[in-house]
């Protein structure tokens, strides 16, 4: 062929020039924990799910989330979301509302009738659950999803343990729980109410395969005060239980509950709905010292609950409680100051804590109980085979979500049990810390407050205080995630690729082209959620 | 500017989004766009002009179906992509000389007039020196003759294919290859220097903008409006050169966006002479934040640093913040307090 003049070589692109070869760190991309899924003890993949719920999605976000939590109504409104304490979003506004959008899924799924999806071969094996709370009822979904056939027994007249009993309607409304626990009946699930199990022992030796004590921690703790004969003194447990179960203890216009925890607001806040003026909490050490969450308390002064620190009682008789004031020591330990007053009180409520009811491991043989709890291994079994045991029966928070957390992990510890195997908890991927996003690339938007029924309207009746998202703020809000750690399609490194490097693949994923890749780490750089990590290259 | 998509996941911020119709994504999230300065090239890792020469040549041939011819001046751009006898280009290119980029579009423009072929444009493209320094006169002329040209300036602040020499848009105290931290004033001198948005638009051509490589959506934006108009268009686009700066790779997006939130490259569009829109100071920085990762300025900290030199360069930031109100006043106020 001839060439003009001087020209020697044919015209060529430059795709023949591999500039690959300069590299010295290539990028990958990789999935990091975020610390949202991170934080729940129910193990949910929160960003997971939120990525799904962004698209609008919501059956899929749904789906998406009840791998790990069957009951995102309830929780999304019971729940002290850990998950919005660890988001990293707060360091940029705040946290994203992760708990009102698993409240927004979980009531979509109950108004579109969404069930579970079982497709596990019958195992043949045989599981008995013991209680019907949130431990309990994970489990046996779980289970149940994997196969197994299960039996809860419950030995309330209704299922939903604490959540029931404990928990006060105008925090969690019945239709929920019941519409939650009917879809895991609906698995196959049998629940025996009014069926208390004795002894766990013979509930193996009856032919379940494998027992899973679910029992919760029921009974109000009782401490010695005293007290004169006509003392109007209960224990917050009892007061719930018989509330929720539509008998209400008779308290008074004046109600004193003693105890900081969250069973003290709950019974404060359900006094001040039976009807008492005045519900004074006793505590004996400050707000900053308070196990209850600060909601809770918000929401209790906000109803007109009377908070009382730094303050033991120290006698009760009819109609009059004496207090000691008490100061903190420079270790924060509560010590009196000797100064007394005396409080009018029609009854005293005392919510210092629970304990388990043990008889049904009464000398059960290679059962340990130590400090009032079942003594189990890490994969929740007691010392005996075949009987496990999780929620508020075994050392931990005592959490609802926690006690889902320990329903999944035993059913796995379980279903890996009943087929000869130990449960191996896939590797934890490394944190997806703020310092790894790049924040240039999200706008602000602050969270969405979920509406409050006005606190006068709520003190008086068992409404539902806390209002659900709608679907616009409920988008919103799921849209607000970061995604730390995790690739959300935003063809960044796409884009800012000076030697067209990255390679979209479809459905939302890229590749790195090798060939032209010179490695300089702008993708990595600029990478919003940290999705991608330079590596040496080895020579 | 840009369209604001509210995606408060990434705002308007990132290439693109998962969750954003197709019509509305921008040319460099798409497979399809044209990848105009294809792979291969042999610009240094993490180089701003290729990235920045990609995004506004391919938005250009988006915005012209294609129908797009560039003249390149002599420079890195030209030289990266172009080592005989092979190209980085996908569209028809031409390089003749340094200084005459601006003739030759003018030239290829008038020829295209000539056949009738109106519907093909031309885009001109240089570096800072082939257009502040060696093409200025041509340049000029076009502007003066308003020539339907799109001239492109991507400006990395020197001479950086030849070693990294000054040019007329180097910046204040920066060290060159001549310009050397040495002495009592050390790196470039504090001169006007050459603005060439501002000379351009003294020139009252139609369209005047400028951008930089951190801000994409605000770039295309730029590229396509000036393609809906016929006459000299002007766009100067801050590109950081790595090797020239003395920075990391991959902090070159993140440089452009320091110059820009400091108030040293203001971000601006003019029409007919006068400025119409600005882009403002998102999140407010010291000069020293975008100073600091350049070796060119490590002259001006530490314990033989130059405090003075650098409360220079930021009255230029506050001045430019002043003169094109880069920053609600609140904001500005608080800040340098």
């Amino acid at each position: 062929m001839s060439k003009p003049f001087a020209i020697t070589l044919d015209v060529g692109s430059s795709l023949a020039n591999h500039t690959g070869s300069w590299r010295t760190e290539r990028p990958v991309y990789v999935h990091r924990l975020p610390p949202c899924n991170d934080a729940c003890p129910a193990g949910e993949d929160v960003q997971g799910w939120l990525y799904d719920g962004e698209a609008g999605n919501y059956e899929s976000a749904w789906r998406h989330l009840t791998r790990d939590n069957p009951l995102p109504a309830i929780m999304g409104r019971i729940c002290y979301h850990p998950c919005q304490t660890a988001c990293n979003r707060d360091e940029l506004d705040e946290a994203v509302g992760i708990n009102s959008v698993e409240r927004f899924l979980g009531d979509q799924a109950i108004s579109q009738g969404w069930q579970f999806i079982k497709d596990a071969a019958p195992s043949g094996k045989k599981v008995l659950v013991v209680g019907s709370g949130p431990s309990g009822l994970s489990a046996a979904f779980h289970l149940a999803l994997q196969g197994h056939e299960v039996t809860i027994r419950e030995s309330a007249a209704e299922s939903g343990g604490m959540m029931r009993y404990g928990i006060p309607a105008y925090r969690l409304p019945r239709d929920v729980l019941d519409a939650e626990i009917s879809r895991i009946t609906n698995l196959g699930v049998t629940i025996e109410c009014n069926s208390k199990v004795e002894s766990a022992e013979s509930a193996l030796e009856e032919g379940f395969n494998a027992v899973f004590l679910a029992i919760g921690a029921h009974i109000g703790k009782r401490a010695y005060i005293p007290a004169g004969d006509s003392a109007h003194v209960l224990d917050a447990v009892s007061m719930l239980h018989m509330t929720a179960e539509g008998d209400p203890p008779l308290l008074g216009r004046r109600v004193i509950v003693y105890g900081g925890g969250n069973t003290a607001l709950d019974a404060a806040r359900t006094a001040r709905r039976l009807g008492a003026n005045e519900a004074v909490v006793v505590y004996r050490r400050n707000r900053e010292k308070m196990p209850a969450h600060d909601i809770e308390v918000n929401e209790a002064v906000d109803e007109g609950v009377i908070m009382r620190w730094l303050s033991t009682i120290s006698w009760v008789d009819d109609g009059l409680v004496t207090v000691e004031k008490m100061e903190l020591d420079e270790k924060g330990f509560p010590r009196p100051i000797g100064e007394f007053e005396t409080l009018e009180a029609d009854s005293v409520i005392l919510a210092l804590g629970q304990d388990v009811d043990l008889s049904l491991v009464d000398g059960a043989e290679g059962v340990a109980i130590d400090d009032g709890v079942i003594q189990v291994d890490n994969f929740l079994m007691t010392g005996r085979d075949g009987l496990f045991a999780g929620g508020d029966a075994v050392p931990g928070e005592r959490t609802a979500t926690n006690a889902i957390g320990h329903g999944k992990q035993a059913a796995r510890a379980i279903d890996a049990w009943l087929r000869g195997e130990k449960f191996v908890h896939a590797p934890r991927p490394a944190l997806a810390t703020f310092d790894r996003l790049n924040t240039w690339y999200y706008s602000d938007a602050p969270k969405t407050v979920r509406a409050k029924l006005d606190s006068v309207r709520r003190a008086t009746n068992f409404a539902e205080v806390v209002q659900g998202l709608d679907e616009e703020t409920a988008l919103f809000e799921a849209r607000r995630c970061l995604s730390c750690g995790n690739c959300f399609s935003c063809d960044n490194c796409f884009g800012v690729c000076p030697d067209n490097a990255v390679v979209k693949i479809g459905e939302g994923n890229y590749e790195f082209n090798l060939d032209y890749c010179k490695g300089c780490g702008i993708c990595a750089v600029e990478c919003p959620s940290g999705a991608i990590d330079m590596e040496p290259e080895r020579s | 500017m840009s369209t604001q998509l509210k995606f408060y996941q990434v705002g308007s911020f990132a290439v693109g989004n998962r969750l954003i119709d197709e019509a509305d994504l921008p040319e460099q999230s798409r497979s399809s766009r044209a990848n105009s300065l294809t792979s291969g090239h042999r610009a240094c890792q993490g180089c701003g002009e290729a990235l920045g020469a990609r995004y506004a040549i391919d938005a250009a041939m988006a915005a012209t179906n294609g129908k797009l011819v560039a003249v390149n001046a002599t420079g890195c751009l030209e030289v990266f992509s172009t080592p005989y006898p092979e190209t980085s280009w996908r569209l028809p290119w031409l390089h003749s000389l340094f200084g005459n980029a601006a003739a030759v579009a003018t030239g290829v423009a008038a020829a295209l007039r000539a056949q009738g072929k109106s519907d093909i444009r031309v885009v001109a493209q240089g570096g800072d020196g082939g257009t502040v320094d060696i093409g200025f006169g041509p340049l000029s002329g076009m502007f003066e003759r308003n020539d339907d040209v799109l001239y492109i300036c991507y400006d990395n602040e020197a001479y950086m294919n030849t070693g990294v020499q000054r040019s007329g848009a180097t910046p204040p105290a920066a060290r060159t290859n001549t310009t050397h931290a040495i002495g009592p004033n050390p790196g470039a001198s504090f001169t006007q220097g050459k603005n060439l948005p501002l000379i351009a638009m003294a020139h009252g051509i139609p369209y005047v903008a400028t951008a930089t490589v951190a801000d994409l959506h605000d770039l295309e934006a730029k590229v396509k409006k000036a393609m809906t108009i016929r006459g000299a268009r002007y766009l100067h686009v801050l590109v950081p050169c790595p090797l020239g700066w003395g920075s990391r790779s991959e902090e070159t997006i993140k440089l452009a966006r320091l110059a820009t939130e400091s108030g040293l490259f203001p971000v601006f569009e003019a029409e007919d002479g006068e400025v119409t829109a600005t882009k403002k100071i998102r999140r407010l920085v010291q000069v020293e934040e975008y100073l600091k990762p350049q070796k060119r300025f490590a002259h001006l900290f530490g314990a033989h640093g130059h405090p003075d030199l650098l409360n220079a360069i930021q009255a230029i930031a506050d001045r430019n913040i002043a003169k094109y109100k880069l920053c609600d006043p609140i904001e500005a106020e608080a800040d340098h307090e």
